[in-house]
């Protein structure tokens, strides 16, 4: 079969100069309305908190403990997508992370320390691989019941949210197990758990680098087939912009400052004389943020970046040309079960060490709160649809809520009354902006 | 036709879902550049019959010949490893991708590091393109939001593109306007040019006596015969496709009966 002359690449009339105008801008850099909708949201609910508190919002402070309360869901929801954009459900997150939680907490505090001693520096990765294995088995578990058996996804995984709580419960005879090893504990934040402001500031400006190379090759890679460049304003602005956010963040990262005790002795430690007035150490990123970010990173690439992905999408869109298409449809619903248990034994080994603890209810109700950042972060519960970094900023909305409530001192059951009603406004939001975008 | 090894043969194919006989004892054959269409009312067993050479089902006993050659067909795969392709009436688009993601659906273009290249891919669809639906100009947009003629063409993409050389088309212009029949038809018309074989389900005769060499009809599962569009006229293939008999059996009054 010849293969004729490409037709020629017609600019379309629509996407003919674009003005210099916010609209424009939008158009030209081909960014998701949706999400620059939530972005949105998210600032009014960030200026709105200010106001009310009294300006305790956004403050450094509030900020930078908003990032590390975010993580535990946020990461969670990464993986909550994959599954719900696969046509499944999976609603055994929050008892799986108490159970992997509890079993990390088994190995290093009653197991590792027999073995290897105690404060071995390995005993952090050991835990953290055998929490990580066991949510692989515990999701593959539940994914092969799914895939190949055939039971729907939401009786497993409840099945699955009441043996994995019983498991844990028994696991620990309903005990408190700590403290957890002084490096994993890192893993959760705290005050020791940062990057400080110089790896901060170091992580900024690759993070500046890697926007840029992302769009160089963006660019090259369209070069490549002739196809019509972005406007190269669009491409420097988008680039500006994001280097912006990220500089800023860092830069209010870094503006917290460790609490005076911790930094006597962190400046002893270090040799600095401790002078009168209090030093200034800043925290920076916090580890649990840094893992996060690396996550979403991560997650991000393997949904649109890689087979898998595609085929998670192309299952969620129809099941039957996916299967059609020679996708073995089975085995791809297995991995993101899988994967989804991974992500909640990293989940797991986040709260485990900012708690310092594992506790028999750990993770209770979280499966609502990670299926609801996927939801407000854009994912349709009918499949097919959905982005991670929707669901992070989903994470974020929700934590931004509940903290901002708490600034504010109300009352436990009106924050979830809000919570609840802010989740169902935004779905329907999300609705009416479906059908109106679908015509 | 001259006397040559036919692409595809089906022999004595059976397929049965429980105890009812969806496709009994049904052969038929395929040659290059032709097109054979396969017609016959609902629940005849066209689509169960291509279904075995398209590996969407297992035939319960029979043969398919490839070139000459006993083959297995098991999956989709399996026969698109032989140059079997089919477009579904059902399309089996996935809505929320766009058009390189459903052409490459399951064969994705990557680069060194097994990433999806999805430039390469737009890049190849746009060729293909410009030869099926010059006119098709959405590349980038989930085909959930393209007219029925646009998914079609993708479709038809997507069967063409891999080199096929059997190419299966249940009901092809089942879903569209006239224009849009008329380019998928065109389209066809080209495809035998360039020497693929054709199965082509359809339920519009008139469809059928524009793009068929041979037509094929079944009723209840069975095979009533094989015709040359040539020697037959479209009374005497209805009457093959409602009473079921050849067109030396059927008598006049039966012929008459057919349009009271």
């Amino acid at each position: 079969m010849g293969v004729e002359a490409p037709p020629t690449e017609t600019e379309r009339p629509e996407e003919r100069p674009p003005g210099r105008s916010l609209g424009a801008l939008v158009k030209a850099t081909e960014f998701d309305t949706r999400m620059l909708g939530m972005l949105a949201a998210l600032a009014v609910v960030w200026v709105l908190f200010h106001i009310l508190s009294g300006g305790t919002f956004l403050t450094p402070r509030n900020l930078w403990n908003l990032s590390v309360q975010t993580t535990v869901v946020a990461i969670m929801a990464t993986g909550m997508v994959l599954v719900i954009v696969s046509r499944n459900i999976d609603l055994s997150v929050g008892s799986m992370l108490g159970l992997i939680g509890m079993t990390m907490a088994v190995v290093q505090v009653e197991i590792l320390p027999d073995i290897i001693g105690l404060d071995h520096p390995a005993t952090w990765v050991i835990a953290l691989a055998v929490g990580i294995t066991l949510g692989a088995l515990l999701g593959g578990l539940q994914g092969f019941i799914v895939a190949y058996v055939g039971v729907p996804s939401f009786i497993v995984t409840l099945g699955g949210l009441l043996v994995w709580r019983g498991v844990a419960w028994s696991l620990s005879s309903g005990r408190t197990i700590a403290p957890m090893d002084s490096t994993y504990q890192l893993l959760g934040g705290g005050s020791r758990g940062s990057i400080g402001e110089l790896g901060s500031w170091i992580l900024g400006i690759l993070a500046c680098a890697g926007i840029a190379a992302l769009l160089v090759n963006g660019r090259r890679q369209r070069q490549r087939f002739k196809f019509r460049l972005r406007p190269l304003w669009a491409d420097i602005t988008l680039g500006v912009i994001g280097c912006a956010l990220v500089l800023g963040a860092i830069r209010v990262l870094n503006s917290y400052y460790l609490p005076p005790q911790v930094a006597r002795q962190v400046a002893e430690e270090r040799g600095i004389a401790f002078p009168e007035g209090g030093l200034n150490i800043p925290l920076g990123i916090a580890y649990p943020v840094l893992i996060a970010i690396g996550v979403t990173l991560v997650m991000t690439f393997i949904a649109n970046q890689r087979r898998f992905g595609r085929y998670v999408f192309s299952i969620g869109g129809n099941p039957e040309a996916a299967e059609l298409g020679g996708i073995n449809t089975r085995r791809t619903v297995v991995k993101t079960f899988m994967l989804m248990g991974m992500l909640v034994a990293i989940s797991a080994a986040v709260s485990t060490a900012r708690l310092n603890a594992a506790v028999s209810g750990l993770g209770t109700l979280s499966e609502l709160y990670v299926i609801a950042a996927a939801v407000i972060g854009g994912t349709s519960l009918a499949g097919g649809v959905g982005t991670i970094p929707g669901a992070v900023l989903g994470a974020l909305v929700m934590q931004s809520l509940q903290s901002g409530m708490v600034l504010l001192r109300v009352d436990a059951p009106l924050q979830d009354i809000v919570v609840g009603l802010v989740l169902v406004a935004a779905v329907t939001f999300d609705t009416i902006y479906r059908r109106r975008a679908a015509r | 036709m001259t006397e040559q090894t036919p692409l595809v043969e089906l022999r004595n194919i059976n397929v049965a879902f429980g105890g009812v006989h969806a496709v009994e004892n049904v052969s038929i054959d395929l040659y290059a550049g032709e097109v054979l269409a396969l017609v016959g009312g609902n629940g005849a067993g066209k689509s169960t019959l291509i279904k075995t050479l398209s590996g969407a089902h297992r035939a319960d006993a029979g043969e398919i010949r490839v070139d000459g050659r006993p083959v297995t067909i098991a999956t989709p795969r399996d026969a698109k490893a032989l140059g079997v392709e089919t477009t579904y009436q059902t399309l089996a688009l996935a809505d929320n991708i766009d058009a390189p993601g459903n052409i490459f659906l399951g064969r994705e273009l990557t680069t060194r590091f097994g990433n999806l290249d999805d430039s390469a891919m737009e890049d190849t669809t746009r060729k293909l393109m410009g030869r099926l639906n010059p006119k098709f100009q959405n590349f980038k947009v989930p085909v959930a939001s393209l007219s029925g003629g646009q998914r079609q063409s993708v479709a038809i993409a997507r069967a063409v593109h891999f080199n096929a050389r059997i190419l299966i088309m249940d009901e092809p212009t089942a879903a569209l306007g006239p224009a849009e029949t008329a380019q998928v038809k065109e389209l066809i018309r080209q495809l035998k040019q360039e020497g693929l074989g054709i199965i082509l389900i359809s339920h519009d005769i008139h469809d059928v006596f524009d793009l068929a060499d041979r037509i094929s009809v079944m009723l209840t599962g069975k095979l009533v015969g094989t015709v040359k569009k040539t020697d037959v006229t479209i009374d005497e293939v209805l009457a093959m496709i409602i009473i079921g008999k050849l067109p030396g059996e059927v008598t006049k009054s039966e012929l008459a009966e057919l349009h009271g």
